[in-house]
């Protein structure tokens, strides 16, 4: 247990004292929204409709950016190794990453998601769903993340692949993360989106610290 | 430093080792067997293996061959062995007791406390000192910490006293010293000899 909050300590330390990279991400994310106007045309009423799923790809994006310094550093520098023979077990460890990513890396977005809200014209109604789907739908991106890092840690300039291998993981969060802001088929249906967001959310950030503990034990031959 | 907590009878064996990367074979048929209270130092050219075969020692390498044994261990108690590598581990913006103390955390506090620690190893005022500042010597002295933290019985050491300073080599065989009086064992790499005099020696040939 003192493992555990002792990697969540020092990601959190690392992270806010690391010379914006938090802020980058949320420039990003800012970013990928701003320019979605100029891009579709400034129709309000065209803006507002894929405003959610807008918002949801720039958090997609924006997570997958921050994902090449969840455990390559660490690996850069030997850490790693003491990880893999530290009292905790290496799935705590990855589980307390997998946390730190999602708080570094989701709740500033999260945080930043009323910008776009207001550049993307979106009104309260719509915006308070998107809040809630964000916060339900991303530890599953977070989960994925931490997996994906530890498949691609072990091989060199394996930043780009990360992202590739796990974009089709992240596909079914991304449906459901819109399909419960933006209903087609009326308010039953965006309810049992959000729960099945929250199932996943659930399923992925208890399953993928095992997962990644066993890619990184054979990772590294 | 009169602790004098004997650990238990603690016997690192291996037999038929064949250690290396994937394809590329370092050496085989190594046998070896160190006990409670006695040292090996391993010897050989750069390049004959010593690090793989640490590495395989501490279970971060698969054997190629043959079987590495730690008798002896409980492995309810977690992992008996400390492995220092070339890497330090140290990372820039945590300063050096915060450094220190992640380390405790991680590995169990069972030792000495964090500044006591660093007064053992000579960083005593560098405590709050960003980790990054320090120089490539003190960062060795701060890994030399690391054993002192956390209690563990078998030290496996990689170039220990790389970029160590006359009175950082003396630090280092004191220690092991130490180490090996409360009946624990070391297997240290080096090409430097000095202090380790009594130590039993294996020496590795670059495979032909």
């Amino acid at each position: 247990m003192s493992g555990f909050l002792a990697v969540l300590r020092r990601d959190l330390r690392l992270a806010l004292s690391g010379g914006g990279e938090m802020l980058t991400l949320v420039l990003f994310f800012i970013i990928v929204g701003a320019i979605t106007p100029f891009a579709v045309g400034p129709d309000r009423a065209l803006l507002a409709r894929i405003a959610p799923g807008v918002i949801w790809i720039a958090a997609f994006l924006a997570m997958l950016l921050g994902l090449d310094r969840l455990l390559r550093p660490d690996r850069d520098d030997g850490t790693l190794a003491l990880y893999r023979r530290a009292d905790a077990p290496l799935a705590a460890v990855l589980f307390a990453k997998v946390i730190a990513h999602w708080l570094t890396s989701a709740l500033p977005l999260i945080l930043a998601a009323p910008f776009l809200a207001l550049i993307l014209g979106m009104d309260m109604e719509a915006f308070w769903r998107t809040l809630l789907s964000l916060l339900l739908g991303t530890p599953a991106l977070a989960a994925f993340g931490t997996f994906g890092a530890a498949i691609t840690v072990a091989v060199r300039r394996g930043g780009l692949l990360a992202p590739i291998l796990i974009a089709p993981l992240c596909v079914p969060v991304l449906i459901f993360g819109v399909g419960a802001i933006a209903p087609l088929g009326g308010p039953d249906q965006a309810s049992a989106a959000l729960l099945l967001l929250a199932a996943l959310s659930l399923m992925a950030t208890a399953l993928s610290p095992f997962a990644a503990a066993l890619a990184i034990d054979w990772g590294e031959e | 430093m009169t602790q004098r907590q004997v650990y238990p009878q603690i016997l690192v064996k291996a037999e038929g080792l064949a250690i290396g990367h994937g394809e590329t074979v370092l050496a085989r048929n190594l046998s070896l067997s160190v006990g409670g209270g006695s040292g090996l130092l391993l010897r050989g050219p750069n390049g004959a293996g010593k690090s793989t075969l640490l590495l395989t020692l501490a279970g971060l390498l698969p054997a190629l061959a043959g079987r590495v044994a730690l008798e002896g261990s409980d492995a309810e108690d977690g992992p008996a062995l400390h492995h220092c590598g070339h890497k330090n581990a140290v990372r820039p913006r945590l300063s050096v007791i915060e450094t220190l103390a992640f380390w405790a955390a991680l590995n169990g506090t069972t030792g000495l406390v964090p500044q006591a620690a660093l007064e053992r190893v000579g960083l005593g005022r560098m405590a709050r000192l960003d980790a990054g500042y320090l120089s490539a010597g003190q960062q060795r002295r701060l890994v030399l910490a690391r054993l002192l933290v956390s209690r563990r019985p078998v030290w496996l050491l990689d170039e220990p006293s790389a970029a160590l300073d006359a009175q950082g080599h003396a630090l280092l065989a004191a220690l092991v010293d130490e180490h090996l009086a409360a009946g624990g064992l070391a297997i240290i790499a080096t090409h430097d000899q000095t202090g380790f005099e009594n130590l039993s020696t294996l020496t590795l040939d670059r495979a032909a």
